[in-house]
């Protein structure tokens, strides 16, 4: 329910912050030495001409039918080219996610486990340096290092240029290549996407070790693991049940906002490695003022967002009978 | 005679490292729990009665803890030198807990029944007899246990979470959780301070009932002076990390004989009026410089020289009443 607000409410918020930004999107669009006529001609083709409230009706109209409106800049529907960016970066984001929890979570119960042991100074230095440390900047020393140093890992792209792309099924190359059985493919493909997804991850893995690591430490202080012990419960059966279970609430609500802030992140990573996502098509569109690639970037982008946090909610509630009982009632 | 005792402890000293050197927390404690027998261990806030407990159950962290001499023997066995599966099997079987703060001793994401099942599973594995339980014979434990504490609609609180139960019933299944699989000594630890005064009568009154049918000897940690005098046979003074006086109950209330004693038994406010309680000046020590001699020497206003000098031992004033006092010092009692 409140998904659907925030969605009228960003699109209303995008919607007017694209209209009022000073300079004549039809104008950047055709160029100075355009004449006046064309400029308008243009503008009525994209219904510029008509009152703000009756193109707020027509965009979001447009939305319920797929429809993004024209993109200025390709002269194409908005809808195709997202469809044609979205996966790329989708495939990174997911990827870093998944390093976010084979990486950070386990760091994380273990250096709050072992508190103060040397695997938790490690985990506090690595956390400190992934949340300190701009992607970008990981990015390109990862690229430094590994590419040019090593020469083991591509610098750029999805794909070599030699390998033939997998044919299409979710835009996921990793994903399709798997299905295609093409494992040359699959390989060239995640070592394209190492380097990337790791330099988005490194925020993530730095504030999920250290949440977990707090709310592993909490939890080993109740009373309800010490009363678990003292009725002769085992030592290691405490640890994998008693103790996890309630440690993972932390890191799993906020795992919604490390999606957002990796969104993010992928911005600036997909320029360091000409990752052909969303970025590139969202950093020109913005440029040119290219209002409904803006605003179909946007959207999607909060859209993703709306979807994560619901999975996470769902997820929170499934974990935490407290959060499940209280939505009951 | 020997197997007469449920505990002893023998002049128990535990040590903690700190950041500021070491913490000496206990210092040559030294009671007893006879079989059968119902003992108090009452000081204020701070006097070691958790760390007391935490040892006899095998809790403490080694380190932070050391100990540097002592014994603790329950039923015959030094739990000191009880290898990690003889702590997990003495646990639950033999000596189990209750905890202080019933919101807190349960886990909130787990269904009342999987706890409760879990701790019978896992005590039975090594139980002599053996074997695994079905699933079946759990439940029936499960329902006779929660029955045995008086708990209305037993199906729907195997299915609640601790959430769900208010802080009366969390300890009544925590005290089920305790004695379903037949502890023949138990320790309570305050387990009526976080509770309403009305409520916390009735889980007292529930656990003295439940620990004579049973037989159990009980070990009640408590700063409560009233809670002791009501439910015990015997206490055991405790002043910062030292037994002041042990002596049968009544005995104790009637002529307490330490100053420590005398002054804990004066601060309680007394329903007939009067004056207010007067209470001991001072606080208890700060562990990591602590006073020489007796512990309670500077609080004291009857302190003698010898008492700065050299620990008191425990003297028998009266039969079966000790204390650890110079004031009652004989001649040649100080060599």
């Amino acid at each position: 329910m409140y998904s659907i607000l925030v969605l009228v409410g960003l699109s209303v918020l995008i919607f007017i912050i694209a209209r009022i930004l000073p300079g004549d999107p039809a104008r950047l669009a055709l160029g100075p030495f355009a004449s006046q006529e064309m400029v308008a001609r243009l503008r009525h083709r994209m219904g510029m001409d008509q009152p703000l409230y009756l193109q707020y009706v027509a965009y979001v109209g447009g939305i319920f039918h797929g429809d993004l409106g024209l993109s200025f800049q390709t002269r194409r529907s908005v809808s195709l080219d997202i469809a044609h960016y979205l996966p790329a970066t989708f495939e990174l984001v997911l990827v870093a996610i998944i390093w976010v929890l084979i990486i950070g979570v386990p760091f994380g119960v273990l250096a709050g486990r072992y508190k103060d042991s040397w695997l938790d100074n490690i985990s506090r230095v690595v956390a400190f340096v992934g949340v300190a440390v701009p992607p970008f900047v990981v990015g390109l020393i990862g690229q430094l290092i590994f590419s040019y140093g090593l020469g083991i890992l591509p610098t750029t792209g999805r794909l070599s240029l030699l390998t033939p792309m997998p044919p299409a099924r979710t835009g996921l190359l990793i994903l399709d290549s798997l299905i295609a059985g093409n494992f040359s493919a699959f390989g060239d493909a995640l070592s394209h996407i190492l380097l990337p997804s790791l330099a988005i991850a490194m925020t993530g893995i730095g504030q999920i070790t250290r949440l977990t690591r707090g709310s592993v430490s909490d939890v080993l202080g109740k009373d309800y693991i010490e009363a678990a012990r003292a009725f002769g419960i085992p030592n290691r059966y405490v640890t994998f049940k008693y103790m996890l279970k309630p440690s993972f609430i932390p890191p799993l609500t906020i795992l919604g906002l490390t999606f957002a802030s990796e969104l993010g992140n992928a911005f600036l990573v997909e320029q360091v490695f000409s990752w052909p996502g969303m970025a590139k098509y969202g950093i020109q569109a913005i440029l040119r003022k290219d209002f409904n690639a803006v605003m179909g970037v946007i959207l999607i982008i909060g859209l993703a967002f709306v979807a994560v946090n619901f999975i996470v909610d769902v997820l929170a509630g499934y974990v935490d009978p407290r959060i499940r009982i209280q939505e009951e009632s | 005679m020997v197997d007469q005792y449920m505990l002893e402890i023998r002049d128990l000293y535990v040590y903690f490292r700190v950041y500021e050197g070491i913490s000496r927390v206990l210092d040559g404690v030294s009671l007893d729990v006879c079989k059968g027998e119902r003992v108090g261990l009452a000081g204020e806030t701070g006097c070691g009665k958790t760390v007391t407990m935490k040892t006899v159950m095998g809790a403490l962290r080694i380190p932070p803890a050391i100990i540097p001499k002592g014994e603790v023997i329950l039923d015959g066995q030094n739990v000191l030198k009880m290898s990690a599966k003889q702590l997990l099997q003495m646990k639950g079987t033999k000596v189990s807990m209750i905890f202080q703060d019933p919101m807190n001793a349960l886990n909130p994401v787990f269904a009342v029944g999987t706890q409760l099942f879990d701790v019978i599973r896992f005590s039975n594995r090594h139980t002599s007899n053996g074997g695994k339980l079905s699933k079946k014979e759990i439940l029936n434990r499960a329902i006779t246990a929660l029955d045995e504490v008086r708990l209305p609609d037993i199906k729907r609180i195997l299915n609640s979470y601790p959430l769900e139960l208010s802080g009366g019933m969390r300890q009544r299944v925590l005290i089920a959780m305790a004695l379903v699989n037949g502890p023949s000594f138990l320790i309570a630890d305050e387990p009526q301070t976080a509770l309403d005064v009305t409520i916390g009568a009735q889980i007292l009154d529930l656990l003295s009932e439940l620990v004579r049918t049973k037989g159990i000897s009980v070990l009640l940690i408590t700063h409560n002076l009233g809670v002791i005098q009501e439910t015990t046979e015997r206490v055991n003074i405790m002043y910062a990390g030292q037994v002041a006086e042990t002596a049968p109950t009544a005995l104790l209330f009637e002529n307490p004989k330490h100053p420590y004693s005398q002054g804990l038994l004066a601060s309680v406010p007394r329903l007939t009026g009067g004056e207010i309680a007067e209470g001991i000046r001072g606080m208890v020590p700060d562990y990591t410089a602590v006073p020489s001699g007796c512990r309670f020497h500077p609080r004291c206003d009857h302190a003698l020289p010898i008492c700065s000098q050299k620990k008191p031992p425990l003297l028998l004033v009266e039969p079966d009443h000790l204390v650890g006092c110079w004031l009652y010092a004989k001649e040649g009692d100080a060599e």
